[in-house]
């Protein structure tokens, strides 16, 4: 894959949203996304985790799984290194980093089983990109996931006072509603001429 | 309560009346991701299915000897062997549906509905009360992702399971917009919204 790490930002970041067109991640998209306060901690501690996540994944499938041939072993793997860090990082800002505790803790253990995170990593190693590239990739994902997830909490946070005929109260005008966000972003398409 | 629970409720119940994604709302990124056409939808949910019933019978047989301060770790193991195992074997035996799945056939890992019932059901049930658990919400899901696929087909193709069933204008003009991400959320909201309406009409 020879695309420069702008190329794969913008990518991942606008064009191939991990939400909108990967539909990586729905869950916390529909749970959380209810206030604007609540959608940016969950989404500092998924870009947080994401950044993590891909270093760690990265390293150990290049330097341990491919070398050793045991390849087949990634989903296990990666799954169980992926809630090992969470629940590492969760301690650890615990004990040493209380305000960012307080503000994005109670959103890590969701993070575990959150198909964003193991997607993104998957998605590195099926894209061979390098260290560098899945860097970036995670990054933009990240930050991709953030800008959805807040804008779509600013959109939820009108609809709860939008008069809204009765069968379609609830998540049924939310998923309307992600359908024309995601609408908007197909406005991306192309942009510098990408597509991941 | 009586003495023995009609053991046939646990099958039934997963296919209508908590089918885990248009009731439950669980398992949303497959859904979306996986049903832009009939085969897609149900190849999917036959795939889930799989790791379902293999997960539930593997941990409600080894119940016993999980402690439960350590269960979720052991669970996430043995789905995620069952996982690796669909993913080889639809890689050997089904290259084309393997190539449109992608991802989602190693993410069926962090499938909540999977952990969910391995921990809520299978993990305090015996073998044959879990089989027929995971049956019925696999049916149940299945169902309900071939649901989508197939309107999904209609409406972007004009055909199901690549048989033309609307007449040869359509299928030259057809609405492409529900193959795309777009489509997938609206089809899920109007789905959504009936299934909302069926519901309170049952309850007044």
């Amino acid at each position: 894959m020879k695309l420069n790490p702008a190329q794969i930002f913008i990518g991942a970041f606008l064009i191939n949203n991990v939400l909108l067109f990967r539909f990586l991640g729905l869950c916390p998209f529909f749970g959380v996304s209810t206030a604007v306060s609540t959608a940016v901690g969950m989404s500092a501690a998924v870009m947080f985790v994401m950044l993590l996540a891909s270093w760690v994944t990265w390293i150990l499938f290049n330097t341990v799984l491919a070398p050793l041939g045991i390849v087949f072993l990634r989903t296990a793997v990666f799954i169980l290194v992926i809630a090992s860090l969470v629940q590492f990082v969760e301690m650890f800002l615990k004990k040493y980093v209380r305000a960012l505790y307080s503000s994005m803790g109670i959103y890590l253990p969701l993070i575990t089983t959150n198909c964003a995170i193991l997607g993104v990593t998957f998605l590195n190693i099926d894209y061979r990109f390098n260290l560098l590239q899945s860097t970036v990739f995670a990054v933009g994902s990240g930050l991709g996931f953030g800008l959805v997830i807040v804008l779509f909490a600013a959109i939820r946070e009108r609809l709860e006072y939008a008069p809204i005929s009765g069968s379609f109260k609830g998540y049924p005008i939310s998923f309307v509603a992600a359908s024309l966000v995601s609408l908007a972003f197909y406005g991306f398409a192309g942009l510098f001429g990408v597509s991941l | 309560m009586r003495k023995k629970p009609p053991r046939l409720k646990y099958f039934t119940s997963g296919i209508v009346l908590e089918n885990p994604l248009l009731i439950l709302m669980i398992g949303l990124c497959p859904a979306l991701a996986t049903t832009a056409s009939a085969r897609d939808g149900f190849g999917m949910g036959i795939a889930a299915s799989f790791v379902l019933i293999c997960s539930n019978i593997v941990v409600s047989l080894v119940r016993r000897w999980v402690p439960s301060s350590i269960r979720i770790p052991i669970f996430i193991i043995i789905i995620s062997s069952f996982v690796t195992i669909a993913d080889y074997a639809l890689q050997a035996y089904q290259p084309g549906l393997y190539q449109v799945l992608g991802i989602f056939i190693p993410l069926i890992v962090v499938n909540c509905m999977i952990l969910g019932r391995a921990e809520g059901f299978a993990y305090t049930h015996g073998v044959i009360d879990s089989i027929l658990d995971a049956l019925g919400k696999s049916i149940g899901f299945t169902l309900a992702l071939g649901l989508m696929g197939i309107i999904r087909e209609l409406f972007a193709a004009g055909t199901v399971f690549g048989f033309p069933v609307t007449p040869a204008g359509f299928r030259e003009q057809p609405v492409l917009f529900m193959i795309f991400p777009p489509g997938a959320f609206l089809l899920i909201g109007v789905l959504k919204s009936i299934i909302n309406k069926l519901t309170v009409k049952k309850e007044t």
